[in-house]
């Protein structure tokens, strides 16, 4: 084990937890402001990828299919939000858990009817397809590294608009009061689904990304919504400061564990059953962390109300 | 007692259709139809263990899969050790594997109930989408335990190849399995009608109403909702132990996120909280699987079309439709 292999290692990690901060910071937005819990929120990250992919192979420009990917999951998010969403802000969260639960497998069914059972694949960009060289010599993907660039971009954008802009100060409100704020004169019902395509463009930007790293299918949402999910109890839900430092810090717990659990079992165990056992532990570990930030803080790390 | 309610009806006609269909598919020669129903009675009675915790008690469990499936394992582990003739422990003491029923069915149930009480004591610190959070990772983490245990079959599951056997019942043929599945059913609805009845039940349907308002009439909230917790682990552990005989498999999906989200679509299908609202829920639920499965491959989008017009438009499910309002909170 070389120094260069644990910094290539923590570069996965925090690349991954950017991805969930992608996700996590939507989430976490649309129940900040809105009450929601959106267990759909993995489908617009798959529709992300599933229409970079065909933009892309249609296209021949992988920024056109980016586009396109965070276009269609944000204007999905929107018609989604206006014909069943907002029903659901004044219903209680078993409601809420099984009506997205319904849309789940409404649009899994869809983007499957549409793009067929196979799984898509991606290149990635010319511009992005090289290596750079670690400090410890090692050479590390670009493209991986430009997506951590992406997720610092996002993240400092949405700083700035959520605390200096108008929409922010809204959005702020809106999470605080709705009511006065309607009384302000704000449209709040346009406010709430923008919020939620925002959340949406997001998903779908990093569902986009993704499709370059691994297969683009029906159901690749899902696994990720569960850890977004953890990275935003973790985090506090609805602090996007709280979403930030617990997709980190899920990233790299993971990618970590995973490195490094299946090595650490091979010095007691043969080799084939250290990876099966380190593996199966390296995915329990981050549910280990959130029962244990939960059960010392039963409202996560940046929760709002202590 | 008098006269039966209109719920009461409804019930009754729900248990009675669900025992009268697979007798006259046996005598009708359609074994694949027994099958089916034996379905609806164990996911029912999963459902009703969801129930007792999410209806009563007001605990929105996303993993009770884990139970699920910790059911379905115990009956696989000791069906599969008592194949090939090896211990399942060997220390403190020793414990060899099981093919009769009653033993598994026990086993599953309290080793549900035993996890689920570090579980209950852990999730019952947090409370709303928290809770429901928790339990799911909770369940995530079984998940990913059962795919890490290769003795057991890991990610592909482990068979039995014989179905475990019942005193006095010939649990191979199709019909007296169902039997033994529909009985079980009914006895856990006798318990839960008694249970949410009693002084127990009383005090569990306060507190899902408001905890702060009992505490300070001297009852302590955790401890009631705990046992809750503990009672619907093993309730549908029970089902999982069944289900894993039914199908004569086990795997980890019986363990996954989406087993969770199912047993709780059984039981909001139904109605939150009526007695026999997971058998009205379990049976709906079966039977698009089967009808709308039958006509098109993507029948899931039909089945999230109708789940989203019952949230939407009949929030009481199944029971609310056709027996009515709740009489009582």
């Amino acid at each position: 084990m070389t120094a260069a292999f644990l910094i290539e290692q923590l570069l996965n990690g925090v690349q991954l937890g950017v991805m969930l901060f992608l996700m996590a910071a939507g989430l976490t937005l649309v129940f900040g402001v809105m009450g929601l819990i959106n267990l759909a929120h993995g489908s617009l990250y798959m529709i992300g990828g599933f229409f970079c992919a065909w933009a892309t192979g249609a296209t021949g420009f992988f920024w056109i299919g980016l586009a396109a990917g965070v276009a269609m999951a944000a204007l999905c998010g929107a018609a989604v939000e206006v014909a069943v969403i907002r029903r659901l802000y004044k219903r209680d969260h078993l409601d809420q858990v099984l009506a997205t639960f319904a849309l789940i497998l409404i649009f899994s069914v869809t983007m499957r009817w549409v793009f067929g059972p196979q799984p898509l694949y991606l290149n990635t960009p010319p511009l992005l397809s090289g290596a750079v060289t670690l400090p410890g010599g090692a050479p590390y993907p670009l493209y991986r590294l430009a997506i951590i660039g992406v997720g610092i971009a996002v993240a400092a954008a949405l700083y700035v608009l959520i605390s200096r802009t108008r929409l922010g100060m809204r959005i702020r409100a809106g999470e605080a009061d709705r009511e006065m704020i309607a009384a302000l004169g704000v449209d709040i019902k346009t406010l709430y689904t923008l919020v939620f395509s925002l959340g949406a463009a997001l998903a779908g930007l990093a569902g986009a990304m993704v499709g370059a790293l691994q297969s683009v299918q029906v159901g690749m949402g899902e696994p990720v919504l569960i850890l977004a999910f953890v990275v935003i109890v973790i985090g506090g839900i609805g602090s996007i400061k709280g979403a930030l430092v617990g997709a980190i810090l899920v990233g790299v717990v993971d990618t970590l564990g995973r490195a490094f659990l299946p090595q650490l079992f091979g010095l007691v165990m043969d080799p084939s059953a250290a990876t099966t056992v380190g593996s199966a532990l390296a995915s329990m570990a981050i549910y280990v962390l959130m029962a244990v930030v939960l059960a010392i803080r039963p409202k996560g790390l940046f929760s709002l109300d202590g | 007692m008098g006269r039966l309610t209109r719920e009461g009806w409804v019930s009754l006609a729900l248990m009675g259709s669900l025992i009268v269909f697979p007798v006259a598919a046996s005598a009708l020669g359609e074994p694949f139809m027994v099958t089916l129903a034996t379905r609806v009675a164990i996911l029912a009675l999963a459902g009703v263990g969801l129930n007792l915790a999410l209806g009563l008690g007001g605990m929105v469990s996303f993993g009770h899969a884990a139970f699920f499936g910790i059911g379905g394992y115990a009956a696989g582990i000791l069906a599969h050790h008592a194949a090939t003739f090896t211990p399942v422990l060997t220390w403190p003491l020793e414990i060899a594997g099981t093919t009769s029923m009653p033993m598994i069915w026990l086993t599953g149930a309290a080793l549900a109930g035993l996890i689920a009480l570090p579980i209950g004591a852990i999730s019952l610190r947090t409370s709303g989408v928290y809770f429901i959070m928790i339990t799911l990772a909770f369940a995530q983490m079984i998940y990913y335990l059962a795919i890490s245990l290769p003795t057991y079959g890991g990610e592909d599951g482990l068979p039995i190849y014989l179905r475990n056997g019942f005193p006095g019942v010939n649990t191979l043929k199709p019909l007296p399995f169902f039997f033994i599945c529909y009985a079980a059913l009914a006895v856990m609805l006798a318990a839960f009608h008694i249970l949410r009845r009693s002084r127990y039940g009383a005090a569990l349907q306060a507190i899902r109403q408001n905890p702060d308002r009992v505490a300070t009439m001297g009852i302590e909230p955790f401890p009631i909702r705990l046992t809750a917790l503990v009672l619907s682990a093993m309730v549908t552990a029970f089902a999982g132990a069944l289900f894993a005989d039914l199908n004569r498999f086990v795997s980890p999906s019986m363990l996954s996120w989406h087993t969770s989200g199912e047993i709780l679509i059984f039981v909001i299908l139904g109605g939150v909280g009526r007695t026999f609202g997971p058998v009205a829920g379990a049976g709906l639920f079966i039977l698009f699987e089967f009808a709308l499965g039958g006509w098109t491959e993507y029948w899931q989008f039909f089945l999230g079309l109708i789940l989203l017009a019952v949230v939407l438009y009949a929030p009481g499910g199944v029971m609310g439709i056709l027996a009515g309002k709740p009489r009582h909170g």
